[in-house]
């Protein structure tokens, strides 16, 4: 048992596949969370009114 | 310059100045029969001028306490600058390249001024010195803006600065001299990589530091897309560039690669470097500059967090799409073209949401040049990733492949992208930063914006026919099945195209030196009258929009 081409093809093949299927579903479920468009309204308005100062 | 540093920052630029120095000399000793001796003498003398610097400003009183009060722009006002002058030389080079390529005797007889020489000095020149320092100045101003943070020292930022504008000069210098790894885009040898992870560790920490004192909780998006910018450079960079020197006081070095295994890590690397060097630091950019200067909030920003994550999955396994029909497994070139298939949709994504949070400021579209600067970047990112995932496809890039057509679809991406998005954003900053009303001239924004899109239409439309030309020529049989046309043939057949190119090329490159000259006569006529009462003035001012009130 070693760390051959075979290994290296399966694990991208199996794992590969579904780990970027889940990372994906966790993405869009964080855009979407209901809770969170609040925070990111505000953050998107808050570039375009920014003081020119630090804030402490 | 000097003056904004403390005491303490001065004496510990000094040291570190001298350190550079003695390192620089044991290069030079070390290296002394090897043209790796050449870089040690140029470490000392940047490091001596550094020194000169430092010491010329040493005595000027300590910087009051009210510099808490603003942010430090120091090294992002000057950050533009050298991006300016970098993108001056490298598109000098680059429109030199372009001539010699039609005149082959443009080399003038030296070593030199080879193609296969002059050609990465401008590659180096304009992605490194161009884009690298205009992503570093901006994501400075940007990262201090987006988390109300002043950054964490005023000494960090001026050490990345200047580290990495010395790893672009022994690059460009080095491949004058004939030192090179000959790995598109990581040409520099080991003792310039290894500095330039120094330097981009430093980079990494000011944005983690300044991070940590942020005042909203959640990071703006511009600052995800920095951010991966840097920590992807970073591992693409050590990752490709392992390699083990013949010896220490040689240039040389032999890449821990071999094979395919080398060809596939090479373009690992290459592919991701027009992912996050190329792309994901301007998108930075854009998510920045274009809805502030728009004056409005970016479309959705939900979907900006997706393409965001989007780009970072996909773009990792795409890089493979350079070596169709190679002997890289079957599979891997297949993953690499579903992968760069896919790419297309954040990529359209976020083009999508650049020009539909213009949709309704088209009125200021119109009238403001530096805006449609990011416009016509946006049409130009969707524009470059529709190809690239077209010419991705194994039998598109069966015709495309060693073609101008390649050339094209880069300089589609790099001066309809990556240069107008930083134009945009420079010509949006420099007011800013200068604390004035607009830039000097806006007829010559306005003539610089026609100029270099007129130049990159020429150039790109040049390479498409000479390139579609190229790979047909090259694929036709004659009915005895042989080819119907020799290589000579297809040279001729590109001439005209290479001097459209050219001149295409000369218009980029004169709308650069008129941004030059505006954006230097916008600095010199700055209000004088005490530079500190000046920039206490808040931006907003300035800008014309109401300042947030803390707690509103
Ligand atoms: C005045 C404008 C420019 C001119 C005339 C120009 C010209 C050229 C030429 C002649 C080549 C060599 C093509 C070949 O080998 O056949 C080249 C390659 C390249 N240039 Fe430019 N260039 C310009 C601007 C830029 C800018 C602004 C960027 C990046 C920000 C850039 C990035 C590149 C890259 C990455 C390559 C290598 C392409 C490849 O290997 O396929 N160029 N350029
Ligand atoms: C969805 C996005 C993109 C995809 C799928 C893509 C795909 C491709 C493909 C298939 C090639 C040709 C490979 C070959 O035949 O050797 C290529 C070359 C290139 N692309 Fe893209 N591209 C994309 C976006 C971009 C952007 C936005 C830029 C620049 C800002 C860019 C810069 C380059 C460069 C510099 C090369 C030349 C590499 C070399 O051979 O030296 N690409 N790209």
């Amino acid at each position: 048992m070693g760390f051959d081409h075979g290994t290296l093809v399966w694990f991208s093949k199996s794992f590969g596949l579904f780990y970027l299927i889940g990372l994906s579903l966790l993405v869009v479920a964080y855009a979407y969370w209901p809770s969170n468009k609040k925070q990111f309204d505000r953050v998107a308005e808050s570039i375009i009114r920014d003081e020119d100062k630090p804030w402490r | 310059m000097i003056g904004q540093l403390t005491i303490g920052e001065r004496q510990f630029a000094l040291v570190m100045l001298l350190a550079l120095a003695v390192i620089g000399f044991a290069i030079a000793v070390a290296g002394r029969d090897d043209l790796l001796g050449g870089h040690g003498a140029l470490v000392i003398l940047v490091a001596l001028a550094g020194i000169f610097a430092v010491i010329h400003g040493y005595y000027l009183p300590a910087p009051s306490e009210q510099r808490f009060e603003r942010y430090y722009d120091d090294p992002t006002k000057v950050g533009i600058i050298v991006a300016m002058g970098w993108a001056v030389f490298g598109l000098f080079v680059g429109d030199w390249v372009a001539w010699l390529l039609v005149y082959p005797e443009l080399t003038f007889d030296a070593g030199w001024s080879s193609f296969g020489r002059i050609r990465p000095v401008h590659t180096t020149s304009v992605i490194f010195g161009f884009g690298g320092n205009a992503l570093i100045a901006t994501s400075l101003y940007v990262l201090q803006r987006t988390s109300r943070a002043r950054l964490p020292d005023q000494l960090s930022p001026w050490f990345v600065l200047f580290g990495y504008n010395l790893f672009c000069l022994l690059a460009v210098t080095g491949y004058m001299m004939g030192i090179t790894q000959s790995k598109e885009y990581a040409e520099p040898e080991w003792y310039a990589d290894i500095w330039l992870v120094i330097v981009w560790v430093v980079y990494f920490s000011i944005y983690l530091r300044t991070l940590a004192r942020r005042k909203e909780p959640h990071i703006y998006v511009a600052n995800w897309y920095y951010m991966a910018f840097i920590l992807v450079v970073a591992i693409l960079h050590i990752v490709n560039n392992l390699a083990v020197p013949v010896s220490l006081g040689h240039a040389k070095s032999y890449s821990s690669f071999s094979g395919v295994q080398d060809a596939m890590t090479q373009w690992w690397y290459g592919h991701n470097a027009v992912a996050f060097f190329l792309t994901a630091g301007f998108l930075g950019m854009m998510y920045y500059y274009l809805p502030k200067r728009a004056n409005r909030p970016i479309f959705s920003y939900r979907l900006s967090i997706i393409s965001f994550w989007g780009i970072t999955f996909f773009y990792m396994w795409a890089g493979s799409h350079h070596l169709h029909y190679t002997a890289l497994p079957h599979w891997v070139q297949t993953l690499g073209m579903t992968f760069s298939v896919m790419l297309l949709v954040p990529s359209w994504a976020s083009a999508a949401n650049a020009l539909l949070t213009l949709n309704g400021a088209w009125d200021k579209v119109r009238e403001d040049a530096t805006l449609r600067f990011m416009m016509v970047a946006a049409v130009f990112y969707g524009l470059s990733t529709f190809e690239g995932s077209f010419m991705a496809i194994r039998s598109v890039n069966s015709l495309s492949h060693y073609t101008d057509w390649t050339v094209g679809h880069v300089h589609a991406g790099t001066l309809g992208w990556v240069a107008m998005i930083t134009f945009g954003a420079i010509y949006a900053s420099v007011p800013w930063l200068w604390k004035r009303e607009s830039m000097y001239s806006a007829r010559l924004v306005e003539v610089h914006f026609w100029l270099a899109v007129a130049g990159t239409i020429v150039y790109v439309f040049a390479m498409w026919n000479s390139g579609i030309i190229q790979g047909l020529m090259w694929r036709t049989y004659s009915e005895s099945g042989t080819l119907a046309y020799s290589f000579v043939d297809s040279l001729v057949a590109m001439r005209p195209y290479y001097i459209a190119r050219a001149v295409g090329g000369l218009l980029f490159l004169i709308g650069a030196v008129v941004g030059c000259y505006n954006i230097w006569m916008t600095i010199r006529t700055a209000p004088r009258t005490a530079g500190e009462a000046v920039s206490a003035k808040p931006d907003s001012v300035l800008v014309g929009t109401p300042a947030l009130q803390p707690g509103e």
